[in-house]
């Protein structure tokens, strides 16, 4: 089983520890659809290290294994959402962000 | 150029005049019905609910009439989308588009669904015999939007 610890990417090396950046951020995940169903709440807080990327916040629920590993497993059609503008797997997050997972939809 | 979500009926007829109307610049009105079915994928359908999720569901579809003005001479377009429990043979989703001709706007029309199908965040869960299920995405939707 793999194990993903979510790693800071770009982190600038520095030895002033009072001008350090947070060491991680706290972003709103929003479930949608089948997603809340399967992961039997809406919506929660969640904190990874910072830097962080979309693909951060896909890695750090799929390492709770059960539902969150199955539905959000690679090649699972889950998208993402960061403050309501569709983002990519890689798109930079901030403190406070809402990072949305969204099913394939079936509007219309 | 307008977009809704809500929860109640709309009248085409009220909402295709009301375009005419505004605009003596309107050769062509294209108009599109989405309706709740009885049947999917072998299934009995006894009632549907529309998911989106608030604070995108517009913001997507605004995005989506702006490529259609882009792509197409469009003089104006409406979307309204409804959310919340439907029944066989409700009303679903109107899309109406206005045009100096009929070319624009019966593809701008089409392009709106085709976009709307994949892009737009809304979520079908069905009722059917043997439970509720949420409604599979099918590829033939993505194929449609992939030729525009």
């Amino acid at each position: 089983m793999e194990t993903t610890i979510a790693r800071p990417t770009d982190a600038p090396f520095r030895d002033d520890a009072a001008a350090a950046p947070a060491a991680s951020i706290t972003v709103n995940v929003v479930y949608l659809a089948r997603l809340r169903d399967a992961f039997g709440r809406g919506a929660e807080a969640l904190a990874v290290p910072a830097p962080a990327r979309a693909r951060d916040v896909l890695a750090a629920l799929r390492a709770r294994g059960g539902a969150f590993a199955d539905e959000l497993a690679p090649g699972r059609a889950v998208r993402v959402a960061v403050n309501h503008s569709m983002a990519r797997d890689d798109a930079g997050l901030h403190d406070g962000d809402e990072v949305a997972l969204l099913p394939p939809v079936t509007g219309g | 150029m307008a977009v809704r979500v809500q929860e109640e009926d709309f009248d085409a007829g009220v909402e295709m005049a009301r375009l005419r109307a505004a605009d003596a610049g309107v050769g062509a009105v294209a108009t599109f019905v989405g309706v709740v079915r009885d049947l999917n994928d072998d299934a009995s359908v006894s009632s549907l609910t529309l998911e989106h999720y608030p604070g995108m569901t517009e913001k997507a579809l605004e995005a989506i009439v702006a490529q259609a003005r882009e792509r197409f001479d469009i003089r104006d377009a409406l979307v309204v989308h409804r959310v919340g429990t439907l029944k066989p043979t409700d009303q679903i989703v109107l899309v109406i588009v206005t045009s100096a001709h009929r070319g624009d706007a019966f593809d701008a029309c089409r392009f709106l669904m085709d976009y709307l199908k994949t892009r737009a965040p809304f979520w079908k869960k069905e009722q059917t015999p043997a439970g509720a299920r949420w409604v599979e995405a099918r590829a033939s939707d993505d194929d449609a939007a992939a030729r525009w």
